[in-house]
Parts: C-alpha cells; sequence; structure tokens
C-alpha cells in the first residue's frame, strides 16, 4: 500500500520521531549525567546540556571503576563481556549449523529423536534449569573462569532449528550435483552450505551478541573477579551505605552500549538481508 | 569413451511393496544418445539415478565400459549430469561452477583454466564468466550446467529433462544445440524426459518407459511406424493415435469396425478375434474411387482449422469412440456432414485388447 497523502506523511513521521524520541531520551540523559559531577547531579540542577567533567568521568571508570577502592577498571569488565559474547556466539552459531548439517543431511539412529531432544530444550532456558546447571559447573571447578562463564550457553536450540529450516530449503539437487563433482560430506558443507548460510550467520551473530554481551544472571552467579559490565554496573550499584558515584556509573553505561551498538552497525547489511532474503 | 550396459536393473525402495523399476535391459552404444521417455512416474528419472550413483542398484548391474559400478561413488564413475534445475551454485561465479569438481580433482591451476575456457567458448558464456547464476537468463543457466558437465571430460553424459524448465522457443533452440554438442562431443549420453518432440528429434534410440518396464527400445521412426503395445502406439505421436474397437473377418482378410470392413493383410491367422484397432490421425486420406475396400465413413463433429491441416472429430459408424483426422489443406465442412476417407493399409495397427501388444 503507497499512500500519498501529505497528512499521512506527516502524521506517520509524528508517530516514528515520538518513538526516537522515546528510546533515545534515557540514554540523551544518561549521557548527560556522564559529564557532570557527583554533586550538580545529587542537587538536582544537572539539566539538559552538557557540563565540564566528561573527560574526567569517563577516565576514571575506564581506568579504575567507581571510585571506591578496590573496584574493578571498566575496561576489564568490557573485557571480560567481550570474550563472553564472543565465545557464546561463536560457539552458539558453530555448533547449531553442525547439528543442522547432521539432522538435515545424514541418516543415523534416531535421527528423529535427537531433533526432537534440542527442541525440547527450547523449553529449558537458564532460569530454569540454573541450579543444576550451576552444581555441575561448580563439581567441575569452572567457577569463575571464563569456560564456566560460557559453555553452559552455547548449546541453542532456536538456531539449530533456524538452520534446519534453511538447509531444508536447500535444493537436493545442489547436494547431489556437488557429489557428483567429488565433493564429500564436509566439502559440501563448507563449499556449500556455509556460504549459502552467510546471512543468516550474520544476522543471528547479531541477535546472539547481543544476547551474550546482556547475560545477567548467570554471570552474576558464577563469577567473583571476573566481573562483566553489566555485573559491573550491578555491583556500582549496590554500595549499601555509600554513595553511587552517578557519573561514573553513567559513563559506564554509555561505554557498555558501545560494542552492541558497533555490531548491530557493522552487521547491518546482512542482518537485514538475513531476514528478508528468499533466494537460494 | 564408453558403452552403458543396463542389465536386468532393478530398484525398489525400502518399505515399499513392489519394484519401481522392474528389470531393465538395455546396452546404451558408444557415443550414442538414449532417450528414456516416459510418463512422470514411470521410473525414468529413478533409472538415470541408478547410472549416475545417485540411488542404489537394488538387483542387475550398470556397467559403463564394460565396469560394474553399482558400489562406485558418482564421482568415481566417470560420468557428468545436467539437472533439471540446472542445481547451479548460487553463490559462485559461472566459472566457479565449473571450476568446482575440477578442483576438487585436484587439477593444476593452469589446465582447469584452458578446460573451463575452451568449454566456455564452445557454449559462448567466455563474456559472462564473471556472472553470478542468478544474473543469467534460463537459456544460459542451461548452458552453464551443460560447461559443468562438460568439463569434466566424462565418458557418460547424464541429462535429466534439462530443458523442461525453459520457454518453448528457448527449448526448440536448446534441443539443436544439445544435439549438435552431443554429435561434435560423441559422448554417450542417456536422456530423460516426457516431452516426446524432444524425444523424437534428439535421440539415436528412444527407450519407452511405463510403470517401471521398458514397453520399447528403438529408433524414433520404428517405434512411430511400429509401435510394440497400445501404450506405447497412444503415448508417441500428436494428436495420439485413434483406437476402436473391431472384430477381424472370418477369411482373416480383413477388420470390422462397426458395420464397415476394411481390408488388411495385417489380419492374416487371426481369423475371427476381436481386436483394438490402432489408427494415427495423419494416415487418414480424403477418400477417392479407386479404393473402397479400404474406406470408412466418418460423421463429423467438428472442426479445427490448423491453416496447414484440419484436424476433423467424429464418429466411425457411431461406435462411440471419437476418431481424430488430421487432413492436409484446408476443408470446408460442417458438423453433421459425412466425410468418406480411406486408411493408409500400411499404418494400420492391431492390437490384442487383453494384452495391449501389438499383433503384427
Amino acid at each position: 500500500m503507497v499512500e500519498n497523502r501529505p497528512l499521512y506523511t506527516w502524521l506517520s513521521h509524528a508517530v516514528l520521531i515520538a518513538g526516537v524520541v522515546l528510546v533515545f531520551f534515557p540514554i540523551y540523559v544518561a549521557l548527560i549525567a556522564s559529564t557532570h559531577d557527583l554533586r550538580t547531579i545529587q542537587t538536582a540542577n544537572m539539566g539538559l546540556l552538557p557540563g565540564p567533567h566528561f573527560w574526567r568521568n569517563y577516565s576514571t571508570a575506564w581506568t579504575q571503576g567507581s571510585d571506591i577502592s578496590g573496584a574493578t577498571p571498566v575496561w576489564y569488565m568490557m573485557l571480560n563481556s567481550l570474550v563472553m559474547a564472543l565465545v557464546i556466539t561463536v560457539l552458539k552459531i558453530a555448533i547449531s549449523l553442525l547439528s543442522a548439517f547432521a539432522i538435515v543431511y545424514f541418516r543415523f539412529p534416531f535421527r528423529m529423536g535427537f531433533f526432537w531432544l534440542i527442541f525440547i530444550t527450547l523449553m529449558l532456558p537458564v532460569e530454569v534449569r540454573i541450579l543444576p546447571t550451576y552444581e555441575v559447573v561448580a563439581r567441575l571447578g569452572m567457577l569463575d573462569s571464563y569456560a564456566g562463564l560460557t559453555i553452559p550457553l552455547v548449546a541453542s536450540a532456536t538456531a539449530t532449528f533456524l538452520f534446519r529450516q534453511f538447509f531444508m530449503t536447500v535444493p537436493d539437487e545442489l547436494a547431489e550435483a556437488a557429489r557428483i563433482d567429488g565433493a564429500g560430506p564436509l566439502k559440501f558443507f563448507r563449499d556449500m552450505l556455509l556460504p549459502l548460510s552467510m546471512t543468516n550467520v550474520a544476522a543471528l551473530f547479531v541477535i546472539l551478541f547481543i544476547y551474550g554481551w546482556n547475560q545477567y544472571l548467570w554471570p552474576l552467579l558464577i563469577t567473583d573477579d571476573l566481573e562483566t559490565v553489566v555485573i559491573g554496573i550491578n555491583r556500582m550499584l549496590a554500595v549499601g551505605d555509600g554513595q553511587v558515584n552517578w557519573p561514573v556509573v553513567m559513563a559506564t553505561t554509555i561505554m557498555a552500549m558501545i560494542p552492541p551498538v558497533f555490531v548491530v552497525l557493522l552487521m547491518q547489511r546482512w542482518f537485514v538481508k538475513g531476514l528478508i532474503e528468499t533466494e537460494k | 569413451m564408453a558403452s552403458v550396459d543396463i542389465d536386468a536393473v532393478t530398484k525398489r525402495y525400502p518399505g515399499a511393496g513392489e519394484d519401481t523399476i522392474k528389470g531393465i535391459d538395455c546396452t546404451i552404444e558408444d557415443g550414442e544418445l538414449l532417450v528414456m521417455l516416459g510418463p512422470s512416474g514411470c521410473g525414468k528419472s529413478t533409472l538415470l539415478r541408478m547410472v549416475a550413483g545417485l540411488e542404489r542398484i537394488t538387483g542387475g548391474a550398470v556397467r559403463i565400459a564394460g565396469d560394474v559400478v553399482n558400489e562406485r561413488e558418482p564421482k568415481d564413475r566417470n560420468i557428468a549430469m545436467v539437472f533439471q534445475n540446472y542445481a547451479l551454485y548460487p553463490h559462485m561465479s559461472v566459472y566457479g561452477n565449473m571450476a568446482y569438481g575440477l578442483k576438487i580433482a585436484g587439477l593444476p591451476k593452469a589446465e582447469i583454466d584452458a578446460r573451463v575456457q575452451q568449454a566456455a567458448e564452445l557454449l559462448q558464456l567466455d563474456h559472462l564468466l564473471e556472472r553470478k547464476p542468478r544474473q543469467l537468463s534460463g537459456g544460459q543457466r542451461q548452458r552453464v550446467a551443460m560447461g559443468r558437465a562438460i568439463v569434466r571430460e566424462p565418458r557418460v553424459f547424464l541429462f535429466d529433462e534439462p530443458l523442461s524448465n525453459l520457454d518453448a522457443k528457448l527449448r526448440t533452440q536448446m534441443r539443436v544445440e544439445i544435439k549438435r554438442l552431443q554429435r561434435r562431443l560423441g559422448i554417450t549420453s542417456l536422456y530423460v524426459t516426457h516431452d516426446q518432440v524432444e524425444a523424437m528429434t534428439l535421440g539415436d534410440r528412444l527407450m519407452v518407459m511405463n510403470a517401471g518396464m521398458a514397453e520399447q527400445i528403438g529408433a524414433p521412426l520404428d517405434i512411430y511406424s511400429h509401435p510394440a503395445s497400445l501404450f506405447v502406439a497412444g503415448f508417441i505421436g500428436s494428436p495420439a493415435m485413434n483406437f476402436l474397437p473391431g472384430r477381424v473377418s472370418d477369411d482373416a482378410t480383413s477388420v470390422r469396425i462397426g458395420h464397415q470392413t476394411v481390408v488388411t493383410d495385417k489380419a492374416r491367422g487371426q481369423a475371427g478375434r476381436p481386436v483394438t484397432i490402432g489408427i494415427r490421425p495423419e494416415h487418414f486420406s480424403l477418400a477417392d474411387t479407386g479404393n473402397a475396400d479400404r474406406r470408412v465413413d466418418l460423421h463429423v463433429d467438428l472442426i479445427e482449422q490448423l491453416g496447414a491441416d484440419t484436424v476433423v472429430y467424429g464418429q466411425i459408424d457411431h461406435a462411440g469412440d471419437v476418431v481424430l483426422a488430421r487432413l492436409p489443406g484446408v476443408l470446408t465442412l460442417t458438423a453433421g456432414d459425412t466425410l468418406p476417407l480411406t486408411i493408409d493399409q500400411g499404418q494400420l495397427h492391431l492390437f490384442d485388447p487383453e494384452t495391449g501388444k501389438n499383433l503384427w
């Protein structure tokens, strides 16, 4: 439907702009708050214009964390978050691709059984199985390690299912042509399925990276020194009787937003293509 | 170069009650193009895929150049296949599509380049080598699929309905190209189609298949003029052959269609038996006075003017079955007319109504 009436154009723009303002205003306030000093914020006369302390707040956060002694610097938290998000994303995609490949292209006993087993795990998100998973990770001695942080989160029924559906749309003749050309299963996977799945992989990468980056409950449980940035912000707020250092917290928040935004911008073109592409 | 032996080959899918392919014997000579023709579901593609190695062979043997290849992987059979949907690799360029098999075979880069270049020139694809399949027209994709088969320098070409996705004009054009190419390269070929025009024009020999059996194997014109069974007679030729119930006279010199009699020496030795009479629409001619013993009267229902021909729909002796006659030139007729026609007696076929076999 293509309407071309000025009133509709005006109205639709108004709605969209209202939506954008609604989303961006809190972020803007956070950005402004990260440029004032604590006193200005506490006396409630911060206003909506940037203050003079941008550099001080950000460098404090980056190098020291909140200025309480013993705090973790934000660069270290960001590094932990980045490692966790990347490992989760890459392993999730790799494992899902391989399991979907096995389920679609190989005839082995209990094939459908395995598929349904994987599918059923959709009903068991981290929050549901958190106690037994914690128990397992603790007994394996993986508490407060990258392995403990990531491995319990890498199996993904959703991604496996998505790739399975995609592989099933790849025409059988393509596999047969490759077979006649002499490509074995792994060559077929590498030379045909993988390049054809790239847009899907990109879309999943974005979704899973943000999923990994935003993990809260699991890192909160099993990390101690390996603070991720989400957990870091949480600890900065939980100061008990002390003062919450709002400018530094806000600076940290702003910095924590940058990597996901960067990933989205980088993958945007492929992401959209992966969601709308129909051509095989 | 190589011949292909199909020796008592059968196929039964797991769990199926009966064989899909019920024992087919055929030898395709070196350099020959054999067309496998039949309605959908007759097993022609299954048979081709068994030669290719994409389906397991349940019984019998397939030999290529004398070697039994039943247990060999497709890549070790020295064959190349052109698929109905072309099955081009969508993410690879035309060059990549043609070179892929050679790369896997581990050929040196220079050799791959030379072969692809040569095939591209042969198929007039040399200016398209960098394109992706989606940027090509149907005919060009078809040619890339052919090119991918040619560069492998196979001993046998397998075509699985390669032209069925093209429009009519392009199909005619590509048909000629395939024929020319196959002649020029002299590679033994098996070609599956359900289009009888394609089959008649392309094949050195045809195998007409029905329900997992080879009904008849022979040169296209032999099959046209001597169909072995009712099925073959009805399948080859357009418009299809007319079939009429009849009976051979007691002196075995003629057949009766209702109250009309046609003299034919094909009735010899069949005295008194019921037969199915087959006559192609194009083998009627307007009756003149000379041959009254092969004359039938057609009661006209409908006519179609094609310009070059006139197709007349009618009934002989109100026998119930619609009879088509295709007569040269423009005829002015109206429904209800009676049209006297002569049957070319060499082109009259008598079939056993029980078994469907040609009695001659």
